[in-house]
C-alpha cells in the first residue's frame, strides 16, 4: 500500500497532530455517498439519503481541533483538516443544512440530483476545513462545478443558458483566486491559508479578494446569483442558498478580517439586495436578492474586524443559512405544486397551502431579526459592532435596510402568494395542495430550529469563535427592533397599492455578458458587411466612368462574382461559427462532465491516501 | 384543518384585527416613553433618546424604500419579461 502512495506521490507525512495516520474527513462521506446513491436500487435510496448526511454531521460534531490529515504534493504541503473554532462553527451549520436540504428533497426520483448537491456540499465543507490555499482552489472548483447541475437539472431552455452564465462567471472568479494563488506563493513562498496583510494588501491579495468576492455576490460581482437561484430546481435553489455564499464569508473571515474596504461594500450590499427585491416579481429571484443583502451584514461585519463582529458575521451566517434555507423551501414547494414562482401567477393559497405559508412566515420573521427568531440574536451582533465601533452611517443605514427585508421577506412574499388579489389561473388553482410528507417535515424542523435559536442563545453563541458578552434581549433592543418592524408594516399596508409586483424584469448588471455575446457577434458580422459595400461601390463607380461596356462587365462581376464570393464568405463564417457554437456547447457540457468527473476522483483520491 | 380555521377566523374579524394591530403600536411607542420599561441606556445617539424614535425611523424607511426603489425601476431599469428572448 505505502509503495502505491509513494507511486502517486501521496506520502502521507504525519505532522504533530495526526496521531493514528488516518483522519476521515467529513467530505469523504460525502462523496463516497453521492457515488454510491445512483446505483442503489430505488427502494433503498431514501435511507441511504439519511444515513449519509447524518453520519456527515456526526462525523464533524465528533472532530477534534488540531491539524490533520497534510499531504505532500509536488513540493506543497497540503492540509485537508484544519479544525478551529471558526471552521468548525461553518462546518456545523453546512452538515446540518445538508441534512435538511436531502430531507427536503428526499421524494426527488433522479438520483444524481442529490449526489451532485452531495458533492456540492462536499466542495464546500473541504473548503472551510482547508489549511492551505491550494486545497482551498481544490474544493472551491469542485463547488462551481457540481453546483451547476442543480441548475441545468431544472430542465428548461432557460436553467441551460442561465448555467452556463453561472459557470462562466465562477470559472472568472476561480482564475482570479488560481492567479492570486500563484503570485502570493511567488511572493511569500508560503501556500498557507493565513490572515492577508489588510493594511497593505498586495497584488495578490486583491486577486485572491476578487474571487472570494465573486463567490460572496458583492456588487459588482452579485449578478450570477439571481440569474442562476431562480432558474434552479425547486431543492437545488436550498443546497444553492446556503452553500456558495456562506463559505465565502468564510474564507473572507480566514483571510481579509479587518479589510475597511468591505464595510461600505457590505452596507451598498444591504442596500443593493432591497432595492431590487422591491421591484423583483419573481418570488425565488426576491429571496435571492435577499441573499445579496443578508451577505453585506456579513461582509460588513467582516470588514470591521473586531471580535463582536466576526462573531456576528459567524452567528448571522449561521443563522442565515437555516431561514433563508426555509424561506426557499416553502417558495420551491409553491414552484413544485403548481409550477409557478411569479406572484403575478399566485395569491390566495391560504387555502391550499397554509402549513407551508407558516412556516415560510417564520422564515420571513427570523430574516427580518424578530425577538424570539433567529436574525434577532445574529444580525443585531453585527450592528451593534458598527455602533461600538463609531461607524454609525454604517449602523443606521444596515437598520434601514432591515426595514426593507421585513417589507419584502417577511411581508411581500407571505402576502402576494398566499394572500392578495387570486391570481392563479384554474389550473394552477387545481394543482395548489401541501406538498409531500418530508417536504413539510424538513420546513418544519428548519422553522423549529430557527426559533429554537432565537429562544435558547447559548446553543449558537457557545460555538462561536470568540466568547459572546453580547445579551440581546435588553428592553432597549426589544423596544427598538419591535418599532422599526412594525411601523415598517404599517407603511407596508398602507402603501399596498404601490407595491403589488409587475409582470417585469429589472436589468442588473449581467446585462453587459447577457448582451456582451451578442455585440460581439455584431462586431464581428460588420466588418464583413463593410468590406462587401465597399468593394461593391469601387467596382460601380470605376465602372461608370470609362465605358458602358466595362461597366456593365464590372457590375456582373461585381453582382455575380465580389458579391457572391463576399457574401457566400459571410454566409459561410456565419453558418459555421453557428455550428461551432452548437458544437462547442455539447462539447463544453461533455468536457465539464469529464472535468467535473476527474476533480472528484482527484479529491477521493487525496483524501482516501491519509 | 386547524391552521386554515384560524386564519379564516382572523380574515373574517379582519377590522377587529386591524384595531388589535393599531392599539398595539401605539402601546409600543408610550411604552418606549416610560424609562422604567425601556432602559435607554443602551442607546448610541443622542436623538434615540426622543420616545418612539425607530418607530418614525422604520416608517420612514419603508416609505423611502418603496418610493426610490419604485422611481429606479421606472427610470428604465424594469423591462419587459422577454427582454432577453432571441
Amino acid at each position: 500500500m505505502s509503495d502505491l502512495m509513494a507511486l502517486f506521490g501521496l506520502v502521507a507525512s504525519a505532522p504533530e497532530a495526526a496521531v493514528s495516520g488516518f483522519w476521515l474527513h467529513p467530505s469523504l462521506l460525502l462523496l463516497v455517498g453521492a457515488v454510491v446513491l445512483p446505483l442503489l436500487p430505488a427502494r433503498l435510496r431514501p435511507a441511504w439519503m439519511v444515513l449519509v448526511p447524518v453520519l456527515t454531521f456526526a462525523r464533524i460534531v465528533a472532530l477534534a481541533k488540531g491539524s490533520f490529515g497534510a499531504v505532500s504534493f509536488l513540493q506543497f504541503t497540503l492540509e485537508f483538516g484544519r479544525v478551529d473554532a471558526l471552521s468548525l462553527v461553518f462546518a456545523y451549520i453546512m452538515g446540518l443544512m445538508c441534512i435538511l436540504g436531502t430531507l427536503y428533497g428526499l421524494h426527488v426520483k433522479r438520483a444524481v440530483e442529490t449526489s451532485a448537491a452531495w458533492i456540492y456540499v462536499a466542495g464546500s465543507i473541504g473548503a472551510i476545513f482547508a489549511g492551505d490555499l491550494l486545497t482551498l482552489f481544490l474544493f472551491w472548483e469542485v463547488m462551481a462545478l457540481s453546483s451547476v447541475f442543480l441548475i441545468w437539472f431544472r430542465g428548461r431552455a432557460e436553467s441551460l443558458s442561465a448555467g452556463y452564465r453561472y459557470l462562466l462567471v465562477h470559472m472568472a472568479g476561480g482564475v482570479a483566486l488560481l492567479a492570486g494563488i500563484m503570485l502570493h506563493y511567488r511572493a511569500t513562498g508560503s501556500m498557507a491559508f493565513a490572515g492577508f496583510d489588510v493594511t497593505h494588501p498586495s497584488v495578490a491579495a486583491y486577486l485572491i479578494l476578487v474571487g472570494f468576492l465573486l463567490n460572496a455576490a458583492v456588487p459588482p460581482f452579485h449578478a450570477w446569483l439571481p440569474d442562476a437561484y431562480g432558474e434552479a430546481t425547486f431543492n437545488g435553489s436550498v443546497f444553492l442558498c446556503a452553500f456558495t455564499t456562506k463559505t465565502a464569508v468564510y474564507a473572507l473571515i480566514r483571510g481579509f478580517a479587518g479589510l475597511e474596504i468591505l464595510v461600505p461594500l457590505g452596507v451598498i450590499m444591504a442596500l443593493y439586495g432591497v432595492v431590487y427585491a422591491v421591484l423583483e416579481n419573481d418570488s425565488r429571484r426576491l429571496l435571492a436578492y435577499h441573499i445579496v443583502s443578508q451577505v453585506g451584514y456579513m461582509v460588513a461585519g467582516v470588514g470591521l474586524g473586531t471580535q463582536l463582529a466576526i462573531n456576528g458575521a459567524c452567528a448571522h451566517a449561521f443563522a442565515h443559512i437555516l431561514y433563508k434555507g426555509l424561506l426557499f423551501m416553502g417558495c420551491g414547494s409553491v414552484l413544485f405544486m403548481t409550477g409557478k414562482s411569479k406572484f403575478t401567477e399566485l395569491g390566495g393559497l391560504y387555502q391550499k397551502m397554509p402549513w407551508t405559508f407558516l412556516f415560510t412566515l417564520v422564515g420571513g420573521l427570523s430574516i427580518s431579526a424578530f425577538p424570539l427568531f433567529s436574525g434577532f440574536v445574529s444580525k443585531s451582533m453585527i450592528v451593534q459592532a458598527g455602533f461600538e465601533d463609531h461607524k454609525l452611517w454604517m449602523a443606521f443605514l444596515l437598520m434601514l435596510a432591515s426595514a426593507g427585508t421585513f417589507l419584502h421577506t417577511g411581508l411581500k412574499v407571505p402576502y402576494f402568494i398566499w394572500f392578495g388579489k387570486n391570481h392563479c389561473s384554474k389550473e394552477t388553482w387545481e394543482r395548489a395542495a401541501e406538498p409531500t410528507w418530508n417536504m413539510l417535515a424538513a420546513m418544519a424542523l428548519t422553522a423549529f430550529l430557527c426559533i429554537f435559536i432565537g429562544c435558547y442563545t447559548p446553543y449558537l453563541y457557545l460555538m462561536l469563535p470568540y466568547p459572546v458578552e453580547y445579551h440581546p434581549y435588553t428592553s432597549y433592543h426589544i423596544s427598538e427592533t419591535l418599532q422599526i418592524l412594525l411601523f415598517t408594516a404599517l407603511g407596508f399596508f398602507l402603501l399596498l397599492k404601490k407595491l403589488t409586483p409587475e409582470a417585469k424584469i429589472s436589468f442588473d448588471l449581467d446585462w453587459f455578458y447577457r448582451k456582451g455575446g451578442r455585440a460581439f457577434l455584431w462586431i464581428a458580422r460588420r466588418p464583413v458587411q463593410w468590406i462587401d459595400e465597399g468593394v461593391g461601390e469601387l467596382y460601380r463607380v470605376a465602372g461608370l466612368i470609362p465605358l458602358m461596356l466595362t461597366a456593365r462587365w464590372s457590375a456582373v462581376f461585381d453582382n455575380r462574382i465580389i458579391d457572391g464570393a463576399v457574401d457566400g464568405l459571410a454566409t459561410t463564417i456565419r453558418s459555421v461559427g453557428s455550428r461551432l457554437r452548437g458544437a462547442q456547447r455539447g462539447a463544453l457540457q461533455e468536457n465539464l462532465t469529464v472535468a467535473f468527473g476527474v476533480a472528484a476522483a482527484l479529491v477521493l483520491i487525496f483524501v482516501w491516501f491519509f | 384543518m386547524n391552521l386554515l380555521r384560524l386564519i379564516e377566523f382572523l380574515r373574517r374579524n379582519q377590522k377587529t384585527v386591524i384595531r388589535v394591530c393599531l392599539v398595539l403600536l401605539v402601546l409600543l411607542v408610550i411604552a418606549d416613553a416610560v424609562p422604567a420599561l425601556v432602559d435607554k441606556h443602551h442607546a448610541h445617539t443622542k436623538p434615540e433618546h426622543l420616545p418612539g424614535f425607530w418607530a418614525a425611523f422604520g416608517f420612514l424607511a419603508c416609505v423611502l424604500i418603496v418610493y426610490v426603489s419604485k422611481a429606479f425601476g421606472h427610470a428604465g431599469i424594469m423591462t419587459r419579461e422577454d427582454y432577453y428572448d432571441e
